[in-house]
């Protein structure tokens, strides 16, 4: 049988608490330069993506493969609001954060291709990876596990009193999980520097939204948890930007963790297996209108009088990137095996 | 001259002065803090720690284990408090998965200790009397250990907390008040190694945690007849392999007892590694002594047909050695 079809998902902003005031926003010094950097984070994952998507259907990347397609605003609107302190959780959507955090893509071709090199080493594949000195933990596959992982990290930090926060991510399918709710209670009770960002990007692997949640919007939940709610238009980098520094912000300063539930559509299948037969065409074409990157496009004319040199130079400089990391991983060697049992302890 | 304390106290203790002296040591769990811990361990330590460092937990064993990982990740050495050892199974992906994993795909230490009070013998029933060592042994990067003294709680808890990985510290809470002994404590101490509890030269016991005290004291039932050596393994994972084929290269013979189920556990991995590389050196064929492998009963007589008892043990003993 056909899944039905889920409800149409409303992209609205709204601020369950106080919202940043619009006026700061025009005001605020730097977010040209946030804009200006996110349209190159933007375009370099989709290029990175599309390069380990076409290895996999070439059958020479290993295992399988996955990818954010549609969703790289929201990893990149957040990793970009983090400050140096802060430690992320991304899991496998969420390049946009290994990215901004200085993993380059030569480090990521030659994880997916499990060559030596890269942040693991080709213990772990795909989109596991995390480089914690960079500010990143490696998910694990289950759940949302790491959630509270990083609500440690950040607890951790602020007791040796630096101002640090956690942003961990998940989509709505997670959220129905227990440690999910373990979490947020707990984040709740102790005031932690935690932000959960949900994705809501329509889907857990071939379940609709609708089939997954018995309420319309998650963030109704988080007064439950005594956590700030905000929402977000996860296809504008600049509005996840804002709404991510805001909650960042203040989990800083002691204000406690938030919930930000962000809008946004996942325009390839769960994996590069997937063919997404169960997702109904008319939908991918109303999200593609909505692509991340359009929306940045018209966003940087718009603000930045970006010019369509400038549109021009910036996918030469990721295409010629991209295409000098994929000539590094390729050539790269695959790990020694003999040092395997020696990395199981820590001594 | 050295205190003598029981095995609750060596861990109260223990923690207690891992807390004075290293500033990274944080305890987590459920009552531990306002209400000193279920089963006391914790007894004193928030008001003297304040409640930073010694942290009430709700019920949430995923969430907090999870929290105690990320907290290990920075630097910090967390000892996180199972009210039982049977609820475990409540934090397992972030014990098996996210801490032991850790450092084997990015080289980042996890310096956690779980503390569960785990085994039998007082009418818990299946969910409170469960010996589940052997489901952590199969994971690679998990340290497992089981202090069967007041020495060893006190000297392989600061051994625990010292070490730069995930430990599992199973505390045998049918010795928490049964055995007494000189209180040590050290942070330098490696968590490795076992020890020859009883020499012997006729048969090599190895046995750990509560079950050493049914063999020593089959051990003396028997001791006329049979010269019996024991060794308590103390540390599961790393296994001191060396010290087993040492001992069994001079008696010839292996038993091994432990509460857990006799089968899939130490006891078969003991049995199977002796026959693979001891074979030319046995007289008889290894045997074990465990927990009969069905769920773990209530009731006072059908709890005790389960569990390993003095008798069960110089039967097997006899058996060994008469082979």
């Amino acid at each position: 049988m056909r899944p039905s079809r889920p409800r149409p998902l409303r992209v609205q902003t709204i601020a369950v608490s106080a919202p940043p005031a619009r006026a700061t926003r025009a005001a605020t010094v730097g977010l040209d330069d946030v804009l200006r950097s996110a349209g190159y984070f933007l375009h370099l994952i989709r290029a990175v993506e599309e390069a380990g998507r076409r290895l996999y259907l070439q059958g020479r990347l290993p295992g399988s493969f996955y990818d954010g397609r549609g969703q790289e605003a929201v990893s990149v609107g957040c990793a970009l609001a983090m400050a140096s302190e802060d430690i992320a959780c991304p899991l496998i959507r969420d390049m946009g954060v290994h990215l901004v955090r200085g993993v380059t893509p030569a480090e990521m071709l030659r994880h997916y291709l499990g060559k030596a090199g890269g942040p693991m080493e080709g213990r772990d594949g795909n989109i596991h990876l995390g480089s914690f000195s960079r500010g990143t933990i490696p998910m694990v596959s289950h759940l949302p596990e790491m959630i509270p992982v990083g609500m440690g990290v950040a607890l951790a930090r602020q007791m040796r009193g630096q101002r640090a926060a956690a942003i961990a991510f998940c989509g709505e399918g997670a959220t129905a999980g227990g440690v999910w709710h373990e979490t947020l209670n707990l984040a709740g009770l102790w005031r932690a520097p935690l932000v959960v960002v949900v994705e809501r990007n329509g889907w857990a692997y071939m379940t609709p939204s609708a089939k997954i949640l018995p309420i319309e919007r998650i963030a109704d939940r988080a007064p439950g948890y005594a956590m700030h709610a905000l929402s977000a238009d996860g296809n504008d980098v600049l509005d996840v930007y804002e709404r991510a520094q805001g909650a960042l912000e203040r989990a800083r300063r002691g204000d406690g963790p938030t919930l930000l539930e962000v809008f946004t559509y996942r325009m390839h299948g769960h994996g590069a297996h997937d063919s997404q037969r169960y997702v109904p065409p008319e939908e991918l074409e109303h999200w593609q209108t909505r692509d991340p990157l359009l929306r940045w496009a018209s966003r940087a004319r718009e603000e930045l009088g970006w010019s369509d040199e400038e549109q021009e130079g910036l996918d030469q400089r990721v295409k010629d990137e991209v295409a000098a990391a994929l000539e590094d991983a390729i050539a790269a060697p695959y790990p020694a095996a003999d040092d395997l049992l020696a990395s199981v302890f820590a001594t | 001259m050295s205190e003598t304390v029981t095995y609750l106290e060596a861990i109260r203790l223990g923690l207690r002065s891992a807390l004075a002296i290293d500033e990274r040591v944080l305890l987590l769990g459920e009552d531990i803090g306002f209400g000193g811990g279920a089963f006391r361990a914790t007894d004193g330590l928030q008001q003297e720690f304040g409640a930073e460092r010694v942290r009430d937990t709700p019920i949430s064993e995923a969430a907090f284990t999870g929290v105690a990982v990320g907290l290990a990740l920075e630097g910090f050495r967390p000892v996180v408090e199972y009210q039982f050892a049977d609820f475990l199974t409540s934090g397992m992906t972030a014990i098996v998965n996210t801490a032991a994993k850790m450092h084997f795909r990015h080289r980042i230490p996890v310096p956690l200790v779980i503390r569960a009070p785990s085994g039998g013998g007082f009418a818990g029933g299946p969910f409170h009397s469960q010996s589940p060592e052997a489901w952590f042994l199969r994971s690679p990067g998990l340290k497992v250990v089981c202090p069967a003294t007041a020495e060893d709680a006190g000297l392989l808890l600061g051994a625990a907390i010292a070490d730069p990985n995930p430990v599992l510290f199973f505390e045998q809470k049918n010795l928490y008040t049964r055995v007494k002994g000189e209180l040590r404590f050290s942070l330098d101490e490696p968590l490795f190694g076992s020890v020859v509890r009883r020499a012997g030269n006729d048969l090599t016991v190895v046995t750990y945690g509560a079950a050493l005290h049914l063999v020593l004291e089959a051990a003396e039932a028997v001791a006329d007849r049979i010269d019996v050596e024991v060794i308590d393994l103390r540390v599961l994972c790393p296994l001191d392999w060396d010290a087993i084929a040492a001992s069994v290269g001079r008696t010839s013979r292996l038993l091994v007892v432990h509460e857990d189920y006799a089968e899939y556990g130490v006891a078969a991995e003991v049995c199977s590694r002796a026959v693979s590389e001891l074979f030319t050196e046995l007289d008889a064929p290894p045997r074990r002594v465990g927990a009969v492998f069905h769920p773990i009963p209530f009731s006072p007589p059908l709890e005790a047909a389960t569990l390993p008892s003095v008798e069960k043990i110089v039967a097997a003993i006899e058996e060994v050695t008469a082979f």
